[in-house]
């Protein structure tokens, strides 16, 4: 072997040393290569995902410690831990040992509750990610798979969270599994089934708790691990998008390199990110198990929620009638066989606006894609406001999800703000049905007035905040033109002209393409147009004479539906 | 979009990008990156210094926290028996402050080093395809190869088959799970039947007697005064064994209550299902199965504490707001020789949320 | 009977029907407490003839305008004959009465009597009709020997958790009511108001819950207050919403700073 090592490189410095040694052995220099210099955009709306990534690092961590003193047992025991107020109560050993992790085991409670904060960041940071991934556009092609992944996710997110929000066995989350119990009889047919093998038997049972644990601790995390795997190898293989700005093109990607500047700023926001969970954890209390008591299926308590995640699911629930007038949602179905019951005030409400939201967030780069017959990659994102439509279908979205999610805190809403309960279910419903269509409108206006200001501040400049005095005794404040790296950023946008509905291969249009024609039109015929290169040659003409330009111009209404 | 928007590429059915770089696009070319500016610690050597410093220190804080974690562990000590909540939340606190200064002191620490001393050049990387045209038509081609040298194509008895096993092999793996409710071959559990007749009987039967929840005392009528509300398990639910007793108790959970009988409105059938106003209805909602217990004694309403549903108890628990669908069952009781409270029967339908077979 | 309920604005057939529920409630609370031996003396005899015409005096002042001379009631407010002190005490004890207008609900407020004008009106009204009296000492000593705070923590869970919330901190009835927090009431109110089921709640006799079982109650309710959350702030120990509420506007919010600073350029 000697001998034909004598053409090696050889390393001088004990650095080099390392690295030739893993490379020879492991092979590592092409993804140093790969990696080392790899160039990612800096923009702090691009770092939920980063949050989400290591509170999902710390949540494996925080969770393996829990697990080592956690026993998911419902096995019958009398408490004789620390906790006094809770001293000789009958319980399962399960919810004794997340009292003894809480009470009993020096940093146990730390632990508990850095494990419970991360897992609530972890999914609101997953939330947030989405939401910027679709208002920017990032979705389009080439991305749509790793949306659809980060969908995923989220989905596993939400498992993560109700699986473990089950563990510790206590009155709340009892409660909790008492309604899922009571969603999945609900279920047409195979529902009193399903709920049955759930709990192995009726409810509660005593194996629900493993259950849950083993899809906590194993299941649920693997697939987790799985999908980021594949997230972030998406994300290497496409390289990051970009905001529009100066130097910045479709074909390029403009930012700091992984060594040494990105990977030194996404590694310290690591121990950030751990850093402000720990205050979490460390100063405010988080599940207060102890408070609950051992679940038992006689005793509730005032303000039963689920954790923030699923309070959607909830508040649906809660706004759901159960009774129309003298009409039960309670739907007795006489069958030849006998009489079935189908339970629509709960079937509707846990299904249909989960079940809209995911569909629509799923397919959602599709359905873009389709209605806007545009198929080409996009690297560089949307400014939201010059999305008008999509930004609007988006507060609309948020405001649907938030409607329900305020709901699931109604009882708390009437208490804190001295109102009446079943007010606040009133004007919920109300504004689930409404709240949409008021967002989506009043959104799309806000990017409309927008882009109308970008124009105006592309033809006539910035407002300088200098009030000048004219000869004649005017008073005007000067406008300062921009510097062209700001005014690109303005100006690089298309304008996206409605596509007509398009003949077949046959020469006829297909109802399927008027279809799409139609949303086509809403999607883009009220827009503004990007300040063209005519139009701000004459604005600067009117610069080099005496007046003032900010009076002048044309005026930006006229854009409108060009 | 239609292709003159942005000069359509020339390469047909290659990848079309969104904004291929061409002059005139935009109202102005891109100017590319504006020039750099250097920072203070670029030039001054006493900024670059300072910013050293700066770091260093954030470092040391860091280390000042993992010993405040140590402060929290060792000196506040073992917790247990003797150990006042106070203490607990002490050791929590200084625990959560160590950790936090730790990670925050190296978090800080690093990042304004990379934002003060590291390059702040902003550099342009080009991007590449995702693949190339010609490697996806070498790919397919291969794929297209490999099925046809299978002969799968001209072999449709081959193809049938095997689709026909591979979807059979799958039922025994979902057939599996089937003993994940296995009661009714555990003999240790004393259930007559397997599957949803089981949610239409509870532990009431004629005769028992209604005792408090959790003590199990029984309740004589004239303990219940008008406006007073019992909580309320049938007799003999607490020397169940505790597995089941959770299971007997999530079905047959009552409150007992008293109303003046004057408010109450009774149907002709269940004339003799209350004593003298008191009466017993199912805990457990009939929305999603939560249990029903704010009751108010004036308005005479039960609520949800889940989803607020919201039952009369002078109309037999009537919905009168809120998601449940169908009125809570009454437990029909009388009063014994001894001046107890027993059930006449079981309830007359299933308790909780409806589902398919309930009818 | 519906059409008795309608017609309850019907001055007599209201005071007709108060007094019939009276009669049973009174009956029905002597039989109980007769049975209980740790029941404290509730014929009011404890009180001497000059509190009770101090009390007659304040009532007349203060509270006969809703409550009617002689507190037969009224329209604006119900009849107070066997009430019992305990009632009094714990209705103008904590401020609730007299009340400052009418509402879904009585508030708690400063108290607007002296502690001995409290007494002599609990005497009046208790002079009026046998009803809960005042609660003994040896019911309220929380600190007891004998106390079992994991007895009282599953009774309070069992009765009282579904309105005050498992923490105590309150919780929301229908249409403006609530169940309040239970935090800072004295052992006396929270033992009177067990017993005497103000406003909307549910009465919970010393037949229902024992006496001693209300002192551990009590005691469970004064040993969460004292000893804290012992995880850090308790957020209002109103459960995952003011979690989920502070992840958003707290974590969330602080991580954001963090990434903007992290993402501008150092000057």
């Amino acid at each position: 072997m000697s001998t034909s090592t004598t053409n090696e490189y050889q390393a001088s410095t004990p650095t080099g040393k390392i690295a030739n040694f893993m490379d020879t052995r492991a092979g590592l220099s092409p993804m140093v290569k790969e990696f080392g210099r790899k160039i990612f955009p800096d923009h702090w709306s691009f770092m939920f995902g980063e949050v989400a990534l290591y509170t999902f690092i710390i949540l494996l961590m925080s969770g393996t410690f829990l697990t080592l003193f956690f026993d998911p047992s419902m096995a019958h025991t009398t408490y004789e831990g620390s906790y006094k107020p809770l001293y000789g109560v009958e319980m399962s050993v399960a919810y004794a040992s997340a009292l003894d992790i809480s009470f009993d085991i020096r940093g146990g409670l730390f632990m508990r509750q850095v494990h419970h904060w991360a897992a609530l960041l972890f999914v609101a940071a997953m939330s947030v990610h989405m939401l910027r991934v679709f208002f920017t556009g990032a979705f389009r092609r080439p991305r749509e798979l790793n949306w659809v992944v980060g969908c995923t996710l989220l989905i596993l997110g939400l498992a993560a969270g109700f699986t473990g929000y089950s563990l510790p066995d206590e009155m709340l989350s009892g409660n909790g599994l008492r309604i899922i119990d009571g969603v999945v009889k609900a279920i047409p047919v195979i529902g009193t089934y399903i709920s049955f093998f759930l709990f192995g038997g009726e409810f509660p049972g005593d194996d629900i708790i493993g259950r849950l644990y083993i899809l906590h601790v194993l299941v649920v995390p693997a697939l987790i691990l799985l999908m980021i795997v594949i997230h972030l190898f998406m994300v290497v293989v496409h390289k990051h998008t970009q905001y529009p700005g100066p130097g910045r093109t479709e074909n390029n990607v403009v930012g700091y390199p992984v060594g040494p500047v990105y990977a030194a700023k996404a590694g310290g926001f690591f121990f950030i990110v751990f850093g402000v969970v720990a205050l979490l954890g460390g100063f405010f209390t988080i599940n207060a198990i102890w408070n609950y008591g051992p679940y038992d299926p006689s005793p509730v308590q005032a303000g039963t929620q689920p954790d923030w995640y699923i309070g959607f699911v909830d508040g649906a629930l809660r706004l759901m009638p159960g009774w129309l007038g003298d009409f039960s949602f309670k739907w007795d179905i006489p069958f030849p066989w006998g009489t079935n019951t189908l339970a629509l005030g709960v079937l509707l409400p846990a299904l249909v606006p989960a079940g809209i939201l995911f569909t629509v967030m799923f397919g959602w780069p599709w359905i873009e894609r389709w209605v806007t017959k545009d198929n080409r990659e996009h690297h560089i994102l949307d400014r939201p406001r010059n999305a008008p439509t999509r930004t609007g279908v988006g507060v609309a979205g948020i405001i649907w999800y938030c409607v329900m999610w305020a709901a699931a805190s109604s009882d708390l809403i009437a208490t804190h703000f001295s109102v009446s309960l079943n007010d606040v279910t009133y004007w919920l419903r109300a504004l689930f049905v409404f709240g949409p269509f008021i967002g989506f409108i009043i959104t799309k206006r806000v990017c409309l007035a927008l882009q109308r200001k970008d124009r105006e501040i592309v033809l006539h400049g910035r407002e300088a905040g200098v009030i000048e005095m004219t000869p004649e005794g005017e008073f005007r404040e000067r406008h300062e033109r921009l510097d062209d790296y700001r005014l690109y950023k303005l100006v690089s946008f298309e304008n996206k002209k409605p596509v007509p509905a398009q003949p077949g291969r046959d020469g006829k249009i297909k109802a399927a393409e008027k279809q799409r024609a139609k949303f086509n039109r809403w999607f883009y015929e009220e827009r503004v147009a990007p300040v063209t290169r005519e139009e701000l040659a004459e604005a600067k003409t009117h610069d080099h004479s005496d007046v003032p330009s900010a009076v002048e111009g044309q005026d930006s209404q006229s854009s409108i539906g060009h | 979009m239609s292709e003159q928007s942005h000069g359509g590429p020339e390469h047909t059915g290659a990848v079309e990008h969104a904004g291929v770089e061409e002059s005139g696009k935009y109202a102005i070319d891109n100017p590319g990156l504006p020039p750099h500016r250097p920072r203070l610690a670029d030039e001054d050597p006493k900024a670059a210094k300072r910013a050293e410093r700066q770091v260093a220190f954030l470092f040391g804080i860091s280390i000042v926290g993992t010993l405040v974690f140590f402060v929290g562990y060792f000196v506040v000590g073992q917790i247990g028996p003797d150990t006042p909540v106070a203490t607990v939340r002490l050791q929590n606190m200084l625990l959560g402050l160590g950790t936090a200064f730790a990670m925050l002191g190296i978090g800080v620490g690093i990042v304004h080093w990379a934002k003060t001393l590291m390059p702040d050049h902003e550099t342009t990387e080009l991007r590449h395809e995702v693949r190339t045209e010609a490697d996806r038509q070498i790919a397919v081609g291969m794929i297209e190869d490999i099925v046809d040298e299978t002969q799968v194509k001209r072999r449709p008895l081959l193809r049938n088959t095997l689709i026909g096993a591979g979807v059979l092999a799958i039922l025994p793996a979902i057939a599996i799970f089937r003993d994940l409710d296995d009661t009714d071959n555990r003999s240790d559990l004393a259930t007559e039947n397997f599957g949803p007749e089981r949610l239409r009987h509870t532990m009431w039967a004629t005769d028992v007697r209604l005792v408090r929840d959790p003590t199990g005392t029984p309740i004589k009528a004239s303990d219940v005064t008008i406006g007073s509300a019992f909580h309320v398990i049938p007799e003999g639910l607490n020397e169940l064994e505790p597995h089941e007793m959770l299971n007997q108790k999530a079905k047959a959970v009552v409150l007992l209550m008293r109303m003046n009988p004057e408010d109450m409105q009774v149907s002709p059938e269940r004339e003799n299902w209350n004593v003298d106003g008191i009466v017993a209805y199912s805990k457990v909602c009939t929305h999603v199965g939560c249990p029903v217990a704010l009751y108010e004694q004036h308005t005479h309403h039960l609520l949800c504490p889940c989803h607020q549903s919201t039952f009369d108890l002078a109309r037999e628990c009537k919905v009168i707001f809120g998601p449940a669908g169908h009125a809570l069952p009454q437990l029909p009781i009388r009063v014994n020789e001894e001046g107890f409270l027993v059930a006449r029967s079981d309830f007359h339908e299933p308790v909780g949320p409806a589902y398919w077979e309930r009818g | 009977m519906k059409a008795l309920s309608q017609k309850r604005r019907h001055p007599v057939a209201g005071l007709a029907l108060l007094l019939l529920g009276l009669l049973i409630t009174g009956g029905l609370y002597s039989v109980a407490s007769t049975m209980n031996q740790a029941q404290a003396s509730n014929t009011g005899s404890s009180y001497s003839a000059e509190d009770i015409t101090e009390g007659e005096k304040l009532f007349n002042a203060n509270c006969a305008t809703c409550h009617g001379i002689g507190a037969v009631g009224t329209e604006d407010g119900p009849t107070l004959v066997g009430v019992g002190a305990a009632s009094v005490n714990f209705q103008v004890g904590t401020g609730r009465m007299p009340m400052q207008m009418q509402g879904p609900q009585a508030q708690a407020k400063p108290n607007q009597f002296s502690d001995e004008q409290t007494a002599q009106l609990a005497a009046y009204v208790a002079s009026l009709g046998a009803g809960p009296a005042i609660p003994d000492e040896q019911y309220l000593d929380t600190d007891s020997e004998d106390v079992d705070l994991g007895n009282g923590g599953t009774l309070f869970r069992v009765n009282c958790a579904m309105c005050h919330n498992a923490a105590a901190a309150g919780g929301a009835l229908t249409r403006g009511k609530y169940a309040p927090s239970l935090a800072g009431v004295s052992e006396q109110h929270i033992y009177e108001a067990m017993i005497t089921g103000p406003q909307n709640m549910p009465v919970f006799s010393d037949a229902n819950i024992k006496p001693e079982d209300k002192r551990d109650i009590i005691a469970f309710l004064k040993q969460i207050e004292s000893q804290g959350s012992p995880g850090g702030a308790s957020l209002g120990s109103l459960g995952p919403v003011s979690e989920g509420l502070l992840v958003w506007t707290g974590g969330l919010a602080v991580l954001i700073g963090f990434m903007v600073w992290l993402t501008t350029r150092s000057s």
